[in-house]
């Protein structure tokens, strides 16, 4: 006689009696659980690497913070206040003449809620200064290339003007897919964000009280009227962060499709993963000698 | 294989006669500790004054215990070689700094040269007034994947071994060594009876519902299952502090011979972590769940009949079967 096997429900969730061992995650494109993060320990990591690596590492006192109005920079500026102090960070809004002003309202909604001291520069006459004297014709995505980079000449100037750090606001999802411009958003030496994924961004915002209304509008370069994010890029930021998560992971694309992943999803998040890891670099160097920086004189960046 | 009559076990057996602790409580401090990156000089200063700190408490420690590479930081990559000192400078480098101070023990991490070799190391010293160097352990696994890079800068240490100091019988393993369970068998059947695990241990993971990073509860699991499984005092230093980015979050603790949690450092911050070991708690354990008895009657023999523990074979080469 052998004894009946007792069925154990394939749905059997997280175990409750050991909270330290992980659950092995699935690759389905119904479970983002992966994803899910303990924004109160996030949080907390992050004001701790916020004051080490600006305060004690840097021995800077303040920070200087491009507020758009979007959740990065909302989120970005917030954790700095509460590493930092709201005295300590200094907001700008860096406007060019076609930024919405839902933009504009945003920035100064979340300067006013954390008690942030902002200023504005328009950088209309610098961008136009060049475009419309030598380069009319330009389209889109170079005004917005040349309008990010002018934000950065602005923001590093007014960081040494004040003995500021510039903070970066790049997070994961833009930085794998390339959804920004080099030498520009990327630019700045410290930068809490860059590792977490848009919708864990979406996640910790929510959980130190930036504006819902920031957090919920639909996230946008804000370079050309009506423009979105997710519209440019033909998937939305929590299907590309699940697809991405398990790519980096080592799962195949092949495997994320057999799984039940749209194809051209994962074709769209492939292609520009791929395409971009050169965004992700510093410039490449002709390497002539064995002490070349970065390839035989290894020395990491805080030494 | 040795036919019948010889004894192949005999080289393997551990022989000699081990120190038991002393019949007394001893105290121990846990030493959560942020270096300053690359300087050795200040670091020094300031571990001294963290030792002069931890035997200011009352009852004052016997052992003061610091973390993986705390005289430098973790992350230096061809810096290694820059900032690698002697064993014997390390330690006169502390015992001048502690000289007024009354007896204590150490141990700590730092990068070690010895003739033109860099290592990963510990050292276990005796400060105060008759300073001696008692011994030092070289990390033996060197994680070199992802974020690590350390069979780049480093040679690997030969061996795990346990050595007699004044409050017992000790072992000290560094970092991945604490993650191979065998370096841990190794240590309780050379009979140590506390075992040191000194961590560098970059933070990462953060998921819902375990209030820790990944890989402190990780830690949380492999220093209570090395404790219970061979019925010994495990106490865990972490290192605090950001390096580029990657923070080390602390989260120090401290089992008992039965795996229990004694105490659990704080995350991110510098501290200070006082326990007791009580050398009765050893044959407690052992006598509830003799887990290690078992373990040192079979062990040389388990060896020499498991295949894959590779003794009296060479390697195999080639695909794996």
């Amino acid at each position: 006689m052998s004894t009946p096997v007792r069925e154990v429900p394939a749905e059997t969730g997280p175990s409750p009696w050991h909270p330290g061992i992980p659950e092995a995650p699935r690759i389905d494109p119904a479970d983002a659980s992966a994803l899910e993060i303990d924004v109160e320990l996030a949080v907390a990591w992050l004001e701790a690497f916020l004051y080490e690596e600006i305060v004690r590492r840097r021995g800077f006192e303040k920070v200087v913070v491009g507020l758009s109005g979007g959740v990065d920079s909302s989120l970005t500026a917030a954790l700095c206040v509460r590493a930092l102090g709201a005295a300590a960070v200094q907001g700008f809004l860096l406007p060019y003449r076609t930024s919405s002003d839902a933009s504009r309202d945003h920035a100064l909604a979340l300067a006013e809620s954390f008690g942030i001291a902002t200023r504005e520069i328009e950088i209309t006459a610098a961008v136009d200064g060049y475009l419309d004297r030598f380069e009319p014709d330009a389209g889109g995505h170079r005004v917005g290339n040349v309008a990010a980079r002018q934000r950065m000449i602005v923001l590093f100037d007014q960081a040494y003007k004040l003995n500021a750090l510039p903070v970066g606001t790049g997070n994961k999802s833009e930085r794998l897919l390339g959804y920004y411009t080099w030498h520009a958003d990327d630019s700045p030496p410290i930068n809490p964000l860059g590792d977490l994924f848009k919708s864990q961004v979406w996640a910790l915002a929510r959980a130190v009280g930036v504006p819902a209304e920031i957090v919920d509008k639909p996230a946008t370069a804000d370079l050309i009227h009506g423009q979105t994010d997710e519209g440019d890029l033909g998937i939305s930021y929590p299907e590309a962060d699940l697809i991405l998560h398990h790519l980096l992971r080592g799962v195949s694309p092949a495997r994320l499709v057999g799984a039940g992943f749209d194809e051209a999803k994962v074709e769209i998040v492939v292609g520009r993963l791929h395409r971009t890891h050169w965004k992700r670099h510093l410039p490449t160097v002709a390497m002539l000698s064995a002490t070349a920086i970065g390839e035989w004189y290894l020395r990491p960046v805080d030494y | 294989m040795a036919g019948a009559g010889s004894d192949p076990l005999a080289a393997l057996t551990p022989v000699g006669a081990r120190r038991t602790f002393q019949p007394m409580i001893r105290n121990v401090t846990i030493a959560q500790f942020r270096p300053a990156k690359g300087d050795l000089e200040g670091t020094l200063d300031h571990a001294a004054a963290t030792i002069a700190a931890a035997v200011a408490a009352e009852p004052a420690p016997d052992l003061v215990v610091f973390p993986e590479t705390a005289l430098t930081g973790y992350f230096l990559e061809g810096g290694v070689r820059e900032v690698a000192r002697p064993a014997g400078e390390v330690f006169q480098a502390l015992a001048e700094r502690a000289a007024a101070g009354p007896a204590v023990d150490v141990a700590l991490g730092f990068y070690e040269m010895d003739a033109g070799h860099a290592y990963n190391s510990a050292l276990y010293a005796r400060l105060g007034p008759e300073p001696e160097l008692v011994h030092v352990q070289r990390k033996v696994f060197l994680p070199t994947y992802g974020v690590f890079q350390e069979e780049r800068f480093v040679e690997s240490g030969s061996g795990i071994r346990a050595f007699d100091t004044s409050i017992g019988r000790v072992a000290i393993l560094i970092c991945e060594d604490a993650f191979h369970s065998i370096s841990g068998t190794l240590a309780a059947l050379d009979g140590a009876q506390l075992v040191l695990v000194l961590s560098a241990s970059p933070a990462r993971g953060a998921a819902p519902g375990v209030g820790v990073p990944t890989n402190v509860a990780r830690w949380d699991m492999l220093g209570s299952g090395l404790a219970s499984e061979h019925g010994i005092f495990v106490a865990v230093s972490q290192l605090v502090g950001f390096e580029g980015g990657k923070g080390f979050a602390g989260g120090s603790a401290a089992y008992t011979p039965r795996g229990e949690r004694i105490v659990a450092g704080p995350l991110w911050e510098e501290a200070l972590l006082p326990i007791h070991i009580d050398p009765e708690r050893i044959a407690d354990a052992r006598t509830e769940e003799p887990l290690f008895a078992d373990l040192e009657r079979s062990w040389t023999r388990l060896l020499v009949n498991s295949p894959g523990a590779g003794i009296g074979r060479p390697a195999p080469d080639g695909p794996r079967r």
